[in-house]
């Protein structure tokens, strides 16, 4: 579907570079607590589109463990192509190119490269999308969904799970007497939180949400805020937003993307007090949008 | 276009204009309300002279013997009016039918939307659809003549007139149709709702058989409920293939009217006008009627518990 070229110089040179890394590399699984602070790292990525577009150039970045991590700009600088580049949604059309790395931590295997299967890929990594999507069943089975699909057929262990995703998704109280009624029948931003349950019941390693709030009025949004916010605890989170309030609110690290370059990165406190680079500062402070 | 030759909206209302298009408007409205009251007032003609003629019918013949009698002989010197030998005959074919049907037509469906390449869907589905202008006395003499006779050589005890294959032809008789119909269904479903589960990590054919199917629900069910009342309508394949003799059997190997093939022997035969034999057809149609009413209500009641809203 998708060619993942490098060049070949370029792919010696990595494996050279990352020949002496192994001996220091952390072992694949270690406690919560010990573990290594950074979940991703995106190195030189691009991404071109089937018509020849470069959507993304040359992109660093890193995503942090059990942190938030928003990706603001203007419309159109390439903050979805990036997002959906992390589950290799991009595999789904045809003609569609990655190039670079995209290493997952602490295991150090890269999302994009040859060998990665973006199906296994979309099974660790979660995703919301801007509008809610849920499917046409009922509620319960909406997050049964991921549960299943990873095989999983006890009824009880199905039953904790959507009630826990329910939970920390906070809808729980709004649908526990409706469970096995239609999606459809939720206001758009349950149908949000919905949706979000769904990506959280499988427990993913990172979740990745598209302007999960852009569809959804003033309380739902401040809603689903709060829930990125608590969940930041347990998962890693990459927000896509356009709304600036919203990335200094919520995240702890924030990306600034424009034209597909990311320009800058840093601290959330910092990008909105203190950028360091004039493009930030001109887009935080309104002056072009 | 000097700006004074464009009349004012007081100089319209002057000219008549504005009434003009009021007439107009009317004139529409009544013409196609008469369209619509006509396609219902010749449905209700229809339906009306079906339950007149077998009314008469059943002033003679009780409905229990009807649709319990195992004898179907309306010519004989002591006629004997159960239909359960037309209907057998009736449902063996269209379940034949639509064993073949479904199960293909949901794969061939599923491949056109989700897996044909754009080049591929635009060759095959105007193919198939062309396969719908094929006389249905074509595929009735395929069945009885190229068909029957394969199938000979691999079903034991297979009759020269059977149910089997007309049963089979019919099913690959509504393929086309089941086909593009579902397919239409599958296609309106929106891509926002296959990427949320391939964003759960499904495999296409999960995708496929989780959120595609369940999502053009209605659209399919639609297609099979037509493809089914047409497979039991349907004359000419059974007029040709599965015989004319009313036999009651379970056995598809052996040949059995069905209540369309002996519709039409009646009717093209010459029996007397208000004679029982006469009357029958008319109870059978009803009857007929009745299935396919049948059908489309399952059908509709499906569509309404499973309609998508999307
Ligand atoms: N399917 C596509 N094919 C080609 N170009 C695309 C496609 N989708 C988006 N683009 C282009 O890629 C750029 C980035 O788009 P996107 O990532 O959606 O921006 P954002 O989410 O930041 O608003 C835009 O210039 C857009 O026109
Ligand atoms: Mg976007």
């Amino acid at each position: 579907m998708t060619d993942t070229t490098m060049t070949l110089d370029q792919k010696t040179g990595q494996q050279a570079a990352a020949a002496p890394k192994e001996a220091e590399m952390p072992p694949a699984i270690r406690p919560a607590t010990e573990r290594d602070p950074l979940r991703a790292r995106i190195e030189d990525f691009s991404f071109y589109y089937s018509n020849g577009f470069q959507a993304i150039k040359h992109v660093d970045m890193p995503i942090l463990d059990r942190k938030i991590t928003a990706i603001i700009g203007p419309s159109g600088c390439g903050k979805s192509t990036l997002l959906r580049s992390l589950n290799r949604m991009h595999d789904l059309y045809p003609g569609n190119r990655y190039e670079g790395k995209v290493i997952l931590e602490p295991e150090g295997e890269n999302l994009i490269g040859p060998d990665a299967d973006p199906v296994l890929v979309r099974l660790r990594v979660g995703m919301v999308f801007q509008k809610p999507n849920p499917f046409p069943k009922s509620i319960y089975e909406n997050v049964a969904a991921g549960l299943r699909v990873r095989g999983i057929k006890k009824r009880a262990v199905i039953d904790e799970a959507v009630e826990s995703a329910l939970r920390r998704a906070a809808i729980w109280d709004e649908v526990k007497d409706k469970l096995h009624g239609s999606a459809y029948d939720l206001s758009g931003g349950q149908q949000q939180r919905l949706c979000i349950a769904r990506g959280l019941a499988p427990n993913p390693e990172i979740l990745l949400l598209d302007e999960p709030t852009s569809a959804l009025d003033p309380i739902a949004t401040a809603k689903v805020e709060d829930l990125v916010q608590e969940l930041s605890e347990t998962v890693t989170i990459v927000i896509v937003t356009h709304n600036m309030q919203q990335a200094s609110r919520i995240s702890h690290r924030t990306a600034f993307m424009y034209l597909g370059e990311a320009i800058e990165f840093g601290e959330t406190a910092q990008i909105f007090t203190n950028p360091r680079h004039p493009r930030t500062e001109n887009y935080i402070t309104g002056r072009y949008g | 276009m000097s700006q004074s030759s464009i009349p004012s909206s007081a100089e319209l209302i002057q000219s008549g204009f504005v009434r003009r298009r009021r007439v107009i408007a009317r004139f529409m409205q009544v013409f196609l309300f008469l369209c619509a009251a006509l396609s219902v007032f010749i449905t209700t003609a229809i339906v009306f002279v079906l339950i007149r003629d077998s009314w008469e019918f059943f002033a003679n013949i009780p409905l229990g013997d009807f649709l319990f009698g195992t004898m179907w002989t309306p010519v004989f010197a002591d006629p004997q009016f159960g239909v359960l030998p037309l209907l057998a005959a009736t449902l063996q074919t269209a379940g034949l039918a639509m064993a073949i049907a479904v199960p293909f037509g949901l794969i061939m469906a599923i491949y056109l939307s989700e897996y044909a390449r754009p080049a591929v869907r635009e060759t095959i589905k105007p193919a198939l659809e062309m396969l719908e202008a094929v006389p249905t006395v074509v595929y009735g003499y395929f069945a009885l003549l190229v068909m029957t006779p394969f199938l000979q050589q691999i079903v034991p005890g297979l009759k020269g007139i059977n149910l089997l294959v007309p049963g089979i032809i019919l099913g690959i008789m509504i393929l086309p149709y089941v086909v593009s119909v579902s397919e239409d269904a599958m296609r309106a479903v929106p891509n926002s709702l296959r990427e949320g589960g391939y964003g759960l990590g499904m495999a296409k054919w999960q995708v496929a058989t989780r959120i595609v199917i369940p999502g053009a629900f209605s659209g399919i069910t639609a297609a099979f409920i037509l493809g089914m009342s047409r497979a039991v309508g349907e004359t000419m394949v059974l007029a040709v293939a599965a015989g004319q003799n009313p036999n009651l059997t379970w056995d598809p190997r052996e040949g059995a009217a069905t209540i369309t093939a002996y519709i039409v022997q009646m009717s093209l035969g010459d029996v007397a006008h208000g004679s029982i034999a006469y009357q029958s057809i008319f109870a059978v149609g009803l009857l007929l009627f009745v299935i396919t009413l049948l059908f489309n209500i399952i059908g509709f009641y499906l569509r309404r518990k499973f309609r998508e809203a999307y």
